[in-house]
């Protein structure tokens, strides 16, 4: 791998450019591998990383049926931030963000990762007690949140109404270490670190069978022909349940679709990442210039990757009433992902009834912020078959009745 | 835009006027059950890529629960019955097959 500098530029400058050689290897499928990770987006790549980087192991294949990081990596709003309330989800999202920090240095790919800081806003009395109990639980998980006044907020996003009609703003939970990152980047950075150690990112590899031998997994069948391996992660988020049924086990997972779109774009006006839960939105500016706007889930069983346009509504109006300026812009695009959602809001990193088979799973509305945290724990749990930051977040913890409950901490925009 | 036609009252309508209930058919297991049949009524759900039989509730109209069969990839309703049912309807399940020849339905699971 050549690596990226300054000089490299400066090099291929005089050269035409024509020195540039590919960023990770079209593999093509061996035989066998001691782990195979289904699923080549942000999670599964990041798994794949670490595996490699912690703990040696690099023989590794990363099966992907699309193209890499065609999925819910190429199709979210890009937030990162870790104003979690429970600890175990702080710990794994606090991670995560710890990890973004140094992973254009680590990756030596630049993945624009930008602390701009990210506001949730109180608009209702219930907000307020909420997110000054999140702030405290914060403040003693070590994540550094505060609980600011509408004056500040009103400061650090000049564009916003605080005195709405309907929902005033009455304050906000400020993570001032929270912002973005470029999504496309994470999972080229992650693809071309793990092509450098030797792993294979098969593209266009489609798993359609899962072969046990004596309740332990032997491999999977592929529409490339069968692939032997010792240990199994599936990390394909919307598609879980649908893996789940061919490895024979059921998950407490369903999928919808969630959408956003971006507006065209125009001059810098927001520099922070502003969430508005009570009135369904959320929104940032990107480097282009887009305002990137997040909306809300479908109610129903969904795989088709679009979602209903009554949610933009609901979305577009909310903003207009908390920005007034987002009036007068055009939407340029508008996607949906297909996303898993479990009962208690919260992921499963887990072991499954099969022996050597790993789930990574469940993340819901918000995986973005967790790649290289939930990469990172996942690793550690097919390494080892345990790790501190999953313990929590096993399957049992269903029927044991240990729910992550985060889906009143967080609201819609989890 | 989903169209639905509730099956108590009749009415064909938008998503908007419905809210969705879930997988449809989930034998309910309650005090005295094995721990694997209570979680797996509570959580557990089959989530399919394909069709997928579902509770519905017209909400905005005469607030009735009733049955839909629809395809998660593509969004098709087959059609509404009544929620009054252990299982979808024979004719509705044939012209499922009909159109899904590779479709099979499931066992009811625990």
């Amino acid at each position: 791998m050549k690596k990226y500098s300054v000089f490299a530029v400066a090099r291929e400058a005089m050269r035409h450019h024509t020195g540039w050689t590919r960023a990770w290897r079209d593999a093509q499928p061996k035989k066998r591998y001691d782990v195979i990770i289904i699923g080549a987006g942000g999670h599964g790549l990041a798994t794949a990383y670490y595996l490699g980087k912690n703990f040696g192991i690099t023989n590794v294949a990363i099966l992907e049926k699309g193209w890499l990081g065609g999925g819910n990596t190429g199709r979210n709003t890009t937030i990162i931030r870790s104003n979690y309330l429970q600890d175990p989800s702080a710990a794994i999202y606090e991670k995560s963000r710890s990890l973004y920090e140094t992973m254009s240095q680590d990756l030596n790919y630049n993945v624009m990762f930008s602390p701009r800081g990210v506001i949730m806003l109180a608009q209702t009395e219930h907000e307020v007690r909420g997110y000054k109990r999140t702030a405290h639980a914060n403040a003693l998980q070590g994540v550094t949140t505060e609980f600011i006044g509408p004056e500040k907020v009103k400061s650090l996003v000049p564009i916003i109404n605080i005195d709405g009609p309907r929902y005033p703003v009455l304050g906000g939970l400020w993570q001032a270490r929270g912002g973005t990152a470029r999504h496309d980047a994470v999972a080229w950075g992650y693809a071309r670190a793990c092509s450098d150690m030797g792993m294979d990112v098969i593209q266009r590899c489609e798993v359609t069978g899962i072969r046990q031998m004596g309740g332990r997994v032997t491999g999977v069948s592929t529409n490339r022909g069968d692939i032997d391996c010792d240990k199994l992660g599936m990390v394909v988020a919307g598609h879980s349940g649908h893996l789940a049924d061919m490895a024979g086990f059921r998950l407490p997972i369903e999928s919808v679709a969630l959408q956003a779109l971006v507006s065209e774009p125009i001059k810098p006006c927001m520099d922070v990442v502003v969430m508005a839960n009570t009135v369904h939105g959320y929104m940032s500016q990107s480097d282009k210039g887009e305002m990137v706007i997040g909306g809300g889930t479908d109610g129903y069983n969904n795989y088709t990757q679009r979602g209903s346009f009554h949610h933009i509504e609901e979305t577009v109006r909310a903003l207009i009433e908390t920005f007034p300026m987002v009036s007068r812009l055009k939407m340029l695009r508008q996607w949906g992902g297909i996303v898993d959602v479990t009962g208690d809001r919260s992921p499963i990193l887990s072991k499954t009834p099969v022996d050597g088979i790993f789930v990574n799973c469940g993340w819901g509305t918000g995986g973005f912020k967790a790649i290289p945290g939930s990469g990172w724990a996942m690793a550690e749990l097919i390494a080892k078959g345990q790790s501190p930051l999953t313990d929590a977040f096993g399957l049992n913890r269903f029927a044991e009745g240990r729910f992550i409950d985060e889906s009143v901490a967080a609201g819609v925009a989890h | 835009m989903l169209v639905l036609t509730c099956h108590a009252c009749g009415v064909t309508a938008e998503e908007t006027e419905f809210h969705a209930g879930g997988e449809a058919h989930l034998k309910r297991f309650g005090p005295g059950s094995s721990e694997t049949d209570f979680e797996g009524y509570l959580f557990m759900r089959d989530n399919p890529k394909g069709v997928h039989f579902e509770r519905w509730r017209h909400v905005y109209g005469c607030g009735k629960w009733f049955h839909v069969a629809r395809d998660t990839m593509t969004l098709e309703v087959f059609g509404s019955y009544s929620a009054q049912t252990y299982t979808p309807p024979d004719d509705l399940i044939a012209q499922i097959e009909d159109k899904r020849p590779d479709w099979t339905r499931k066992a009811a699971t625990a």
